[in-house]
């Protein structure tokens, strides 16, 4: 049974993934992405990381992907000029790639991590501690500083996103210092010589 | 019983794929940004894998610092594709030659 929705969820995670990189359109690519993070999410459910996967679904397929689809809906995009060019790599491109996959399965396959290397761990028992009590307890005591470095990379990131794309408002008032340091006197003061005028 | 080589399996595959996907899409700026998310989703599982056989709970941590620099790297990313795209009018990777590189 676990095998079968391994393998359910695996092959839909394959399918999406080909789907990201093969469809023309953007929007449908990014809601491809979205199915490909939902059934990495139920992946990694088999694996017993529950917060992970409802920290997945919750922070990039409600967050990222949304970002993402309201990026793309916002441009306009001429999708025939940026997909010209699909054809001319595929060939060297899907080659590149499976060349990468052999590789990989070669070190990562049955031989060095099957179950005789590495013995699937006892399923958890229904009484135990669950997933994200073990995972808080490290986070906030061991990793604590690095979790508060994640923080900080956050808020650095809002800044720097907002910082990028706002442009200064047209109706406020603001000195350009650039400007105001190479101005001159002879700029703003001008001598005026005229005849002395009386008090009648 | 599932081993670890297939979900490691499972994620190399995901890998090529977001590899051939930057080949194949070297146009488009956003297929680009998505199949480096796919790629850091690749990553992530091993990750989450590796933790699960080797009842190591670091692992899982790990998770959760890729996932947030991930969100971050999205948001700048997807900004500084605004700013592009109002200054140029398109996104074509062809046409960001101005540093003459």
């Amino acid at each position: 049974m676990v095998q079968f929705i391994f393998y359910l969820f695996a092959t839909v995670l394959i399918f999406a993934a080909v789907r990201v990189i093969t469809v023309k359109n953007p929007v449908h690519a990014a809601l491809h992405l979205v199915l490909a993070f939902f059934s990495m999410a139920a992946i990694w459910l088999l694996l017993e990381a529950e917060f992970l996967a409802i920290a997945l679904v919750l922070v990039y397929v409600g967050a990222v992907m949304v970002l993402f689809l309201f990026v793309v809906m916002m441009l306009d995009i001429n999708v025939a000029t940026v997909s010209e060019g699909f054809t001319r790599y595929l060939s060297s491109g899907f080659l590149v790639g499976l060349l990468i996959l052999l590789e990989m399965v070669a070190v990562v396959g049955s031989h060095h991590f099957g179950l005789k290397a590495m013995p699937a761990p006892t399923p958890m028992a229904a009484d135990a501690v669950v997933n994200t009590v073990l995972l808080g307890n490290v986070l906030y005591t061991e990793y604590v500083y690095p979790f508060e470095l994640a923080a900080i990379i956050l808020l650095v990131a809002m800044v720097a996103a907002i910082a990028l794309v706002m442009r200064p408002k047209r109706w406020s008032k603001y000195v350009k210092p650039e400007d105001q340091v190479v101005v001159k006197a002879q700029d703003r003061l001008t001598m005026v010589k005229m005849t002395a005028e009386k008090e009648s | 019983m599932l081993a670890l080589s297939d979900f490691l399996v499972l994620a190399a595959v995901l890998f090529c794929i977001s590899v051939v996907g930057i080949f194949i899409n070297r146009k488009n700026l956003i297929v680009l940004l998505m199949c480096i998310e796919l790629m850091l989703l690749a990553v992530n599982l091993n990750f989450v894998a590796f933790s699960h056989f080797s009842g190591n709970i670091a692992g899982q941590v790990f998770v959760f610092f890729i996932l947030t620099v991930a969100a971050a790297e999205a948001a700048i990313g997807l900004a500084i594709l605004v700013v592009l795209f109002r200054n140029k009018r398109n996104i074509n990777v062809e046409q960001l030659d101005a540093l003459k590189g």
